[in-house]
């Protein structure tokens, strides 16, 4: 049945895209600041900010202008850095200017609170960044995140461009997932190390916590915390809103959706590169994919969603022109 | 809880025309109620309201945006909350006037791009037409639907000290601030529920579905529904959110240049589910940008072919290309006359007196009275090139009577206008600030005029400037029910 034969512009498909994507990308970023500096710590117990600077691959960018991954340093390069392009705070100004360009689109109180919210990371200062307040910054930073989720959720009109939107969503929570567990993986499981030691352990809960999955997981799993279970649950779990395999299939409904309720041809190229990955997620189990490698699972994961995006954009939304949605 | 002090007692028009209180012998009896509801508020109950209102307004994100080299800065038009008030009797001459004007002015274009009928019978003078630069070539012998070339006219007018409201400008091309209107609107309602209870004032909330009508009325006339859309040069521009505003309005997609294509002499839009057919565009986006095909060939805000695809009446589009030669300063002193050519009427509402130097009378004058007029290059805008004599020195004098004897046909002269004032908050006071009044005509198969209209308001004291970009904001314009 279709339920929609109004059209989308193309553009807007990609903007609502990106703001999906943007805004999930800062709550992210957001958790894991916050939880670095409460619960990480290494092997030899101090804090490493480096390893977040390699989460996110931006090794090269940070090392161009800032000497050490001190603390000072990797907190202001990824909260207040306007010369950073993954900072939250140039994330969450390229939400606003998607958002500006969409604005025919979403609701009033969607830009209003972009809007304001905007305002409020500009006014931001490296003294709201010190250990002692930067857990009440992420804390707010996280809050207007979910904010926007509920706003949009209850004010954004269910047409063509809020599955676009979602699909951006998800594609950012997945991707924000391997990375985590790409890099916490190797970091928290050298090679010698004795699994199981009480820093080993909250090492794991701090890896859970960073991606709101600590209670969940208890629930799953009351007893014992376990580096392959902990791995199986933000791979393979379909009740965790940022594991692996539950993205996918979000991100499988939304193309089903646009595709069979808004008659839209496109989209053939991405549903078979979704399929292929979940396939491949399908076909390994806890035991499997430690044995494959952690690491080049992830790997996989990421330019498989890579590819995936570039398919949903080219397909639906032509060629655009500038890679980031801007 | 009041003292029993008038918050306006203190106020004082300066002997100007004033929009709450009226004039010398002819009080504002319309104003009376508002009038007594703004007396009976407190100041700090003013200022406060005031303040949430211009929160508001830039939370909201209703404002214009600056960009500089690294940042985007969105700026609101300052938002005075004392409203300007429009008697019933007052909006029928302003309605009835507007609307002639936009009839002559429609019937002048076609002519113009036509036979050219005015021109031969010398009523205004060929050189002033072929001669301009908004005059389009292109646009001799296309076919315009129902002669509405002009779709959306701003017609900008002053009041002065007797109380009679006189045209200053038309503004026939990409006219803005429409957006101000229902916006300031909104923000009253919000914030003076009070102030408006029981008062019939006329809505200004269904311009989007008045101006999509009249859209939809330029497209091809074989198209039963046609798709209309709102082309705009995209978010850099800084009227962006009017460009916004307006298209939800309407319901219809803002789109920008590269959203747009031309096949086959028609124009497409690109969709998720690939291409789909336009039928007429609101352009807000200067002729000279609109395809780089047959205009600016550097511009890439435009849409290469269509062009020929508006000659062909493929697409409609409003406003119509080429109406930049009906609305400069020179053509402007020609309107009584246009008016009564087509028309065998005369005007409504009658210009600012203009002594148009070209002829021998007016360039007399002109010379003889330099220090008490104003004088104006045609071929100017924004305000350049205009000597205010009142104000001028003896040097301004001699160097502006070199210059009109050398080229008269440059300049035209008008009296200096003492605009009306209304009361405004400044810093805390109620004080007299000059407005002007800019209504909006739509016009597709017939015309309408939004009642009300962009009240500007020059927040410097003893300030005639309006505009934004030199200390002017806006104030919601009440027309009041009959």
């Amino acid at each position: 049945m279709t339920i929609g034969t109004k059209f989308l512009l193309a553009r807007y498909a990609d903007c609502a895209l990106w703001l999906g994507r943007y805004m999930e990308r800062a709550e992210s970023l957001a958790r894991i600041l916050d939880v670095n500096l409460h619960f990480s710590r290494d092997s030899r117990g101090s804090q490493n900010w480096r390893s977040i600077v390699q989460l996110n691959a931006d090794e090269e960018r940070f090392d161009k202008s800032y000497d050490v991954a001190s603390y000072a340093n990797v907190v202001h390069f990824y909260v207040l850095d306007r010369e950073n392009p993954s900072s939250i705070i140039s994330g969450i100004r390229a939400a606003k200017e998607n958002a500006r360009s969409l604005r025919p689109m979403i609701s009033t109180e969607m830009w209003s609170h972009l809007n304001v919210f905007n305002n409020t990371m500009s006014t931001l200062t490296p003294d709201d960044l010190k250990p002692s307040e930067l857990s009440r910054v992420c804390s707010v930073i996280k809050e207007e995140c979910q904010t926007h989720t509920g706003i949009t959720e209850g004010t954004f009109f269910r047409d063509q461009s809020w599955y676009f939107y979602l699909i951006g969503r998800e594609i950012e929570r997945a991707d924000q997932t391997t990375r985590l567990l790409d890099i916490k993986y190797l970091l928290l499981l050298p090679p010698n190390q004795q699994v199981g030691s009480p820093v080993d352990v909250s090492q794991w809960n701090s890896l859970l916590r960073s991606v709101a999955g600590y209670h969940a997981y208890r629930r799953e799993h009351p007893r014992g915390m376990q580096p392959k279970q902990v791995a199986a649950f933000l791979l393979f779990n379909m009740s965790f809103p940022r594991s692996i395999a539950l993205s996918l299939a979000q991100i499988d409904g939304h193309l089903h959706r646009l595709r069979s309720g808004y008659g839209l041809r496109a989209g053939s190229g991405a549903m078979e590169l979704l399929d292929e990955t979940r396939a491949a997620l399908a076909g390994h189990t806890p035991d499997s994919v430690i044995q494959y490698g952690l690491h080049e699972f992830s790997d996989y994961l990421q330019r498989q969603l890579i590819a995936i995006t570039a398919a949903v954009r080219q397909e639906f939304c032509g060629a655009p022109s500038a890679p980031d949605g801007r | 809880m009041t003292d029993g002090t008038d918050l306006l007692t203190a106020y004082d028009r300066q002997s100007h025309w004033c929009e709450m209180l009226g004039g010398d012998g002819a009080p504002a009896e319309h104003a009376f109620m508002v009038r007594n509801r703004i007396g009976r508020l407190t100041l700090s109950d003013l200022v406060r309201r005031a303040e949430t209102a211009e929160r508001e307004l830039y939370n909201l994100g209703i404002t214009f945006t600056v960009y500089s080299e690294r940042d985007v800065i969105d700026r609101i038009l300052p938002f005075d909350v004392i409203p300007r008030i429009i008697s019933p009797r007052d909006w029928d001459v302003i309605e009835r006037g507007s609307k002639q004007r936009v009839t002559a002015i429609n019937m002048f274009l076609h002519d113009v791009y036509h036979e050219g009928r005015i021109l031969k019978d010398s009523v205004v003078p060929a050189e002033l037409i072929y001669g301009n630069a908004y005059y389009r070539e292109q646009m001799r012998g296309v076919a315009v639907p129902h002669g509405a070339y002009v779709n959306v006219c701003g017609v900008d007018l002053v009041r002065d000290h007797l109380g009679q409201f006189k045209v200053l400008e038309d503004n026939a091309r990409t006219p803005s601030g429409v957006s101000y209107v229902v916006e300031n609107r909104h923000m009253m309602q919000r914030t003076f529920p009070d102030m408006m209870e029981e008062i019939g004032i006329r809505p200004v909330s269904d311009y989007g579905q008045k101006l999509l009508e009249a859209v939809a009325e330029m497209a091809p006339s074989a198209v039963i529904d046609p798709q209309v859309v709102l082309l705009s040069p995209g978010v850099f521009n800084s009227a962006y959110f009017e460009h916004v505003f307006l298209a939800r309005e309407m319901g219809v997609p803002l789109v920008e240049g590269s959203d747009l294509f031309v096949e086959d002499d028609r124009v497409w839009m690109r969709t998720t589910a690939g291409k789909a057919p336009v039928h007429a565009i609101y352009r807000r986006i200067d002729d000279a940008f609109l395809d780089p095909q047959v205009f600016n060939p550097e511009s890439l805000l435009g849409v290469p072919g269509i062009f020929g695809a508006y000659a062909k009446g493929n697409v409609g589009l409003a406003n119509a290309v080429g109406t930049g030669c009906s609305d400069d300063k020179a053509v402007y002193a020609y309107m009584p006359r246009i008016i009564r050519y087509y028309l065998s009427e005369d005007p409504i509402l009658d210009n600012v007196d203009t002594h148009i130097c070209r002829e021998r009378e007016g360039l007399a004058y002109t010379l003889a009275n330099l220090e008490n007029l104003v004088v104006k290059p045609v071929g100017e805008s924004g305000g350049y090139g205009i000597v205010i004599g009142p104000r001028a020195s003896r040097e301004e004098i001699e160097d502006i009577r070199a210059k009109l004897l050398a080229d008269p046909a440059n300049f035209i002269s008008q009296p200096m206008i003492d605009l009306s004032v209304c009361p405004t908050l400044i810093d805390g006071m109620i004080e007299p600030r000059h407005v002007d009044l800019r209504p909006f005509v739509v016009t597709g198969q017939s015309s309408w005029v939004l009642p009300g209209g962009l009240t500007r308001v020059a927040l410097r004291r003893g300030s005639l400037i309006v505009n934004s970009s030199q200390g002017g904001g806006s104030k919601d314009t009440w027309v009041l029910e009959a």
